[in-house]
């Protein structure tokens, strides 16, 4: 598939997140998505840029930006190198949290995207994968 | 410090989120309402995000926290110029801010704050 743009981003500090939203919103815009696709993406980028700070101790992010066949969409990486998730399926539920939030993070930004991927081993760390199609 | 500022009007507390606010500077602003509640005997607050473009989960957790702190300390909270995008975006994300009372504008939140007051008025004057 086309990669039309990939920039890659540190999540290590609370103001990392806001430039991870800043720079999401910029990249939905550049591809012509729409007011609430943006929001969404952007949203769905702030509660993951969020876990890989807080439970993941920081790590990257990877913006690309996707073609297929005239189809624009944008892909979101996070990586980082923490203690992992034990049971994915647990930590994808609502309400379930380790951290005192609200649980919604996963959850919430799989409902906010067209796709959702997850890995994560114990020990080995977590990557998410998101695409948001316009 | 970086700070969200909070504006006194007679019985009534505003404040204007007029930034991209990261969560520490959240939890300040968290902190310092509920601190200038107390001091300054506030019966209401009005918390504009007019200017906000996105509210996730932590946000709203804030919102219903400030809320529900409010409420606690005897003053009611309207939370007021939320965008349709945002609203949309925060009920698919799973929110629904519950507890929180909402209004269209400044204008129709100080009516919702001043007759949520008067109504806590007359339960308080009937109990007496």
């Amino acid at each position: 598939m086309p990669v039309l743009l990939s920039e890659q981003r540190q999540i290590q500090s609370a103001e990392d997140v806001v430039s991870v939203r800043q720079a999401v919103r910029q990249r939905a815009l550049e591809l012509g998505f729409s007011l609430v696709d943006q929001t969404k993406v952007v949203t769905a980028a702030s509660e993951l840029a969020r876990n890989t700070l807080q439970y993941g101790g920081g790590g990257t992010v990877l913006i690309e930006g996707l073609d297929q066949a005239g189809r624009r969409g944008l892909r979101l990486t996070f990586e980082d190198q923490g203690p992992g998730i034990a049971d994915i399926n647990l930590a994808m539920k609502d309400g379930y949290t380790t951290g005192g939030g609200l649980g919604l993070g996963l959850s919430g930004a799989r409902r906010l995207s067209s796709e959702f991927h997850i890995d994560s081993r114990p020990g080995e760390g977590t990557r998410v994968t998101i695409v948001r199609w316009r | 410090m970086e700070r969200i500022p909070i504006l006194k009007m007679g019985d009534y507390l505003l404040v204007t989120i007029q930034v991209d606010m990261h969560d520490r500077l959240a939890m300040t602003l968290q902190d310092d309402l509920t601190a200038r509640i107390v001091s300054a005997r506030a019966k209401g607050v009005l918390i504009d995000i007019s200017a906000l473009e996105m509210v996730d989960s932590f946000m709203g957790r804030m919102l219903g926290d400030i809320a529900g702190m409010s409420r606690v300390l005897d003053a009611e909270t309207v939370v007021v110029g939320m965008r349709p995008a945002v609203a949309i975006t925060l009920v698919e994300l799973g929110l629904s801010l519950t507890g929180v009372h909402t209004a269209l504008n400044v204008e129709r939140g100080m009516q919702l704050l001043r007759s949520r007051i008067d109504a806590r008025g007359r339960e308080d004057a009937g109990t007496a």
